[in-house]
């Protein structure tokens, strides 16, 4: 009875352990002045503005530069209520230190050393370099204050517990920034970057295990939306090369320039989630939109699984 | 006697009211897969991929003005469509919930094109009209308007 109550005490005590949150200490920081210009090609391939900015019904009217907050994002274990993080002192990010922010992206940790969730992605932002998490600091404290503390998330249990995310970082969280491959071009290692680091495509492109880890095999090779009710498509040559009824092939022109404008190649302009993607990339410059196009173009073709059969 | 005409004077106002919902669905397709038809002519211009024909140019954006006025008055109530084994897009809810933005960006759509048409005079002033529509007028609507199944 005792020996029992001893190994649920160090089972209970392990757990504790395992799921501590990782922080970044601000004393390794060194000295720097932010490059605002940078730090705003950042914000753009970040995507931030997509989840944080204050919602309206029209995607149109949204101010991106007012991150309050309060999008509601559907999925399989509750709904998500995207958080302020605008500059305001009280109800934002305005008091955070860039410490803070560094480990919320690199490592999925509030400063009041809470667990995140990693509907917020950084699965992906882990792999950006310090210096441009850095400057995307910098130039989200230029953004204008937005008042307003966004209601918690409404998710199921055990989900709501979110010390026990701690599991799940332990279970698939990985990798460190990105370094270059230097038998690749510099165009290729920065579209490697882009799309890998803050561009989070994956995030979306690639299908997830019933814990809601991307199949890693699978990266890139499609699968369901975030809210399950659409789908993803592949983005390796799978299915690049032999897109739609009409099997065309993309190429990089074509794909850096579907990022700018949002035509595919059969003269369709895209709607749904990726229409919002297209209104990020088309900020940035054509040199990082075709970096992008080249890197994509050359993932290794993967089979994903298959989109539900239509009804 | 009376009773069977007015039957089927019923049944058969209902049949042509079914067979007219199919047509404005069918009609309204193919205006818009025209548009896509001169978008890739368009696009293939812009990205340097074929020669700038500034006629060809004006053609595109004079069928991008037509289909506006023409696709205007093809949303009858009731003519929701499905998407089916061949085309896996079909019309929203919301054009129905919100008539007058949807018809007000039709509009735009025609106005614009007819603008963008009369402007160009060479292939950079093409390429900045083609995006400019693109981005402002397809893009927009479809990701409001236009669903897709799988």
């Amino acid at each position: 009875m005792l020996v029992a109550a001893g190994l649920l005490v160090a089972g209970l005590a392990a757990l504790w352990a395992l799921t501590a949150p990782a922080t970044v200490l601000p004393s390794p920081l060194p000295e720097r002045t932010p490059d605002l210009d940078n730090g705003r090609t950042m914000f753009d391939i970040g995507g931030c503005a997509s989840c944080h900015a204050t919602p309206n019904e029209d995607r149109e009217k949204i101010d991106r530069l007012r991150l309050g907050g309060g999008l509601a994002l559907p999925s399989p274990f509750g709904t998500f209520y995207v958080p302020n993080i605008s500059p305001d002192t009280k109800e934002g990010i305005g008091s955070w230190r860039e410490a803070d922010f560094v480990s919320a992206l690199w490592n999925g940790t509030s400063p009041a050393g809470e667990q995140l969730y990693p509907a917020f992605p950084y699965t992906s932002y882990r792999h950006m370099r310090l210096d441009d998490v850095r400057d995307l600091f910098a130039y989200l404290k230029t953004l204008p204050p937005v008042a307003g503390r966004i209601r918690g998330h409404d998710l199921g249990f055990p989900f709501s517990i979110r010390r026990l995310i701690g599991i799940w970082k332990f279970l698939f969280l990985r990798g460190a920034p990105f370094t270059s491959v230097p038998s690749q071009s510099p165009e290729w290692n920065r579209g490697a970057y882009l799309v890998n680091a803050p561009g989070h495509c994956a995030e979306c492109h690639s299908p997830r295990n019933i814990l809601a880890a991307i199949i890693d095999s699978e990266r890139f090779a499609g699968g369901p939306t975030p809210d399950g009710k659409g789908w993803v498509p592949n983005i390796t040559p799978v299915g690049l090369q032999h897109w739609s009824k009409e099997d065309i092939a993309w190429s990089v022109k074509d794909i850096a320039s579907f990022l700018d404008d949002g035509m595919t190649p059969s003269g369709d302009f895209v709607g749904g989630a990726m229409a919002e993607v297209v209104r990020n990339t088309t900020l940035l410059s054509p040199v990082d939109r075709n970096a992008i196009a080249t890197y994509i173009a050359s993932l290794p073709p993967r089979q994903g699984p298959r989109p539900p059969r239509k009804k | 006697m009376l009773r069977t005409m007015f039957a089927i004077a019923t049944i058969a106002v209902g049949v042509s009211a079914v067979v007219a919902q199919q047509d404005v669905i069918k009609q309204r397709k193919d205006l818009m897969k025209e548009n896509g038809n001169q978008a890739k002519i368009g696009a293939a211009m812009a990205k340097g991929e074929k020669p700038f024909d500034l006629e060809a140019a004006r053609k595109m954006f004079a069928q991008f003005e037509e289909t506006a006025t023409k696709v205007a008055p093809l949303w009858p109530e009731n003519s929701i469509d499905q998407p089916t084994a061949d085309d896996p897009y079909s019309a929203s809810p919301k054009i129905w919930e919100n008539m007058d933005d949807f018809k007000a960006r039709l509009v735009k759509f025609g106005t614009d094109s007819k603008a963008a048409g009369a402007s160009i005079k060479d292939l950079d002033s093409f390429k900045a009209a083609f995006t400019n529509i693109g981005k402002n007028h397809c893009t927009g609507c479809h990701e409001k308007y236009r669903l897709k199944k799988e």
